[in-house]
Formats: structure tokens, C-alpha cells, sequence
């Protein structure tokens, strides 16, 4: 089953189940890429808050996600991580999660928008003033 | 996430052994043996970040299992004694073997990129690590002690 990717104006919204197959991570990437390049959206918030295990594998999916969607135009933002899951990753070895950090959903969205902002959003936003 | 024992299950008694065996052949058996090995760590009190850590480990090692040797099995066996408890983990297959133990430790993920069998994070997560290797034959045996 893949996970399901919502849009709530231009942020895509995504929660990750607590147990995720490597197939599903993948599947994910594909889905989140397809519907930035659509240009229905700018951004990707993943809501992790439920994931109980984030191993290497997962992370360097995500992380490389996010690198595809900012150098696609946009943004992409982890949210939620659990306490233990941040000390596990921080112990395995440094930079296991490069990307965009927020500590809840409502921050991720934030933080999305504000980083579209600064970066001037789409051409087609551009006002024509 | 926090899977605290009923208050009507005390804890096993001392010198308690268990043991759970996963076979892993497909995806899914990764997560199967990364609950499993939660659920054994967490009956003898293991706290919620080892648990994390113990979880994790099982998910690079079964992974490896899977990926480089088209499967394996996971052995996940706790103990607990008067003074610690501990849970080894073990997950063997019949796979070509790692060429370069010393290169997938040294720079095992370091990088981030890469080869990367998450051997060298498991090094970090656990307390102990062995590898015994030969084409045919892998065995990755790892452990984790607390005192109680």
C-alpha cells in the first residue's frame, strides 16, 4: 500500500505509518516527486511522528528526496521525530538526515511556505507589475 | 510508542532465557523482526531508546540479509539475570559473504553514500559486534547489557 500524500494549497502533507517497508520509501519518493513537477505544489512536509525506527536506508531516501525537491525548485521538510529516533540517528554517524527539519506538522508547513517565499516561489507567481 | 508491561505481567524471572527466530525472505520480514526484537528487549525491561536502537540495528542487518544474500534468518535472544539483562542479536544467510569486513566497518556509512551496510552504525548502537564471513556463509552477531 503506498502511503498517501495530501495538498493542502500548495503544501504537500504526508504522515509515514509506524512501520514502513523499503518499497513504500521509495514508491513515496516517486509519488512526491510526480506531484511537485505536476507544479500543484512547492512543498513536501513528512510527518514522522509515528515512525519508531528510522534506519539508514530510510534516511538516506528522505534525505535525498528533499535534495531532489529543492533542486527541482522546492522544498521538502521532516517533521515530528521522536526523541529516540533523533539520539539513534545521531549516534549512527553524523549527517544521516540532511534536509530541512520542524518540530511538528504545523511547523513544517510553516516552514515551507517561508522558505518558498524566499525563494521567490514559481516563475508564474512572479507578479507582473 | 512507549510499550510499558501490564502491571499483572511482572517481570521474567531472573535467569529467564527467550528466544524468537525470523526468517527473513521478503520485505516485510524486516519490520516482523524488528518488532519482534523490540517486544523481547522491552518484556525484560529494556528502555525506549535502546529499544530504538535494538530496532534499528535488526532493520540495517536484516536489510543486508535480504538485499546482499536474497534472505536469512534473524535470531533475537534476551536473558536476564540478577544483576543485567541483555539481548543478542544474530542474523546469518548463505550469501556470497563481505569481501571487506574492515572497509564496510571503517567506512561502513560514514559518508553516507554508498556501500554503506550500516555495519558501521550498528558498531555505534551496540555494545559488541561480530563478523564471521566466507562465501556461503555470513554471521552477524551483535549484543547489548545493562545493568539492571
Amino acid at each position: 500500500m503506498r502511503v498517501p500524500i495530501l495538498r493542502l494549497g500548495r503544501v504537500l502533507l504526508t504522515s509515514l505509518p509506524a512501520d514502513l517497508t523499503d518499497q513504500q520509501v521509495m514508491d513515496l519518493q516517486i509519488d512526491a516527486l510526480a506531484l511537485i513537477q505536476s507544479g500543484k505544489a512547492d512543498g513536501l512536509v513528512i510527518d514522522i511522528t509515528a515512525a519508531d525506527v528510522v534506519d539508514s536506508y530510510m534516511a538516506r531516501i528522505l534525505s535525498e528526496t528533499a535534495k531532489m525537491v529543492k533542486i527541482m525548485g522546492g522544498v521538502a521538510v521532516l517533521a515530528g521525530m521522536q526523541p529516540a529516533v533523533a539520539l539513534t540517528l545521531v549516534e549512527m554517524g553524523r549527517d544521516m538526515i540532511d534536509m530541512e527539519t520542524a518540530f511538528d506538522l504545523e511547523g513544517g508547513v510553516a516552514k515551507v511556505v517561508r522558505l518558498v517565499a524566499s525563494r521567490g516561489g514559481r516563475h508564474d507567481e512572479v507578479p507582473t507589475t | 510508542m512507549t510499550k510499558s508491561r501490564p502491571p499483572d505481567r511482572p517481570e521474567p524471572a531472573p535467569g529467564a532465557t527467550t528466544r524468537a527466530l525470523i526468517d527473513i525472505r521478503i520485505q516485510d520480514d524486516i519490520l516482523r523482526a524488528r518488532q519482534a526484537s523490540r517486544t523481547a528487549a522491552s518484556a525484560i525491561g529494556f528502555t525506549t531508546v535502546d529499544q530504538t536502537r535494538l530496532a534499528t540495528v535488526v532493520s540495517e542487518l536484516t536489510r543486508n540479509a535480504l538485499v546482499y544474500a536474497g534472505g536469512g534468518v534473524c535470531r533475537v535472544l534476551t536473558r536476564l539475570t540478577v544483576q543485567e539483562r541483555s539481548v543478542m542479536i544474530e542474523v546469518e544467510d548463505q550469501g556470497p559473504g563481505i569481501a571487506d569486513v574492515t572497509g564496510a566497518l571503517t567506512r561502513g556509512f560514514s559518508t553516507g553514500r554508498g556501500l554503506g551496510l550500516g555495519l558501521a552504525a550498528v558498531r555505534k548502537l551496540m555494545d559488541d559486534l561480530v563478523i564471521e564471513t566466507c562465501p556461503g556463509r555470513t554471521l552477524v552477531r551483535t549484543g547489548m547489557t545493562r545493568r539492571r
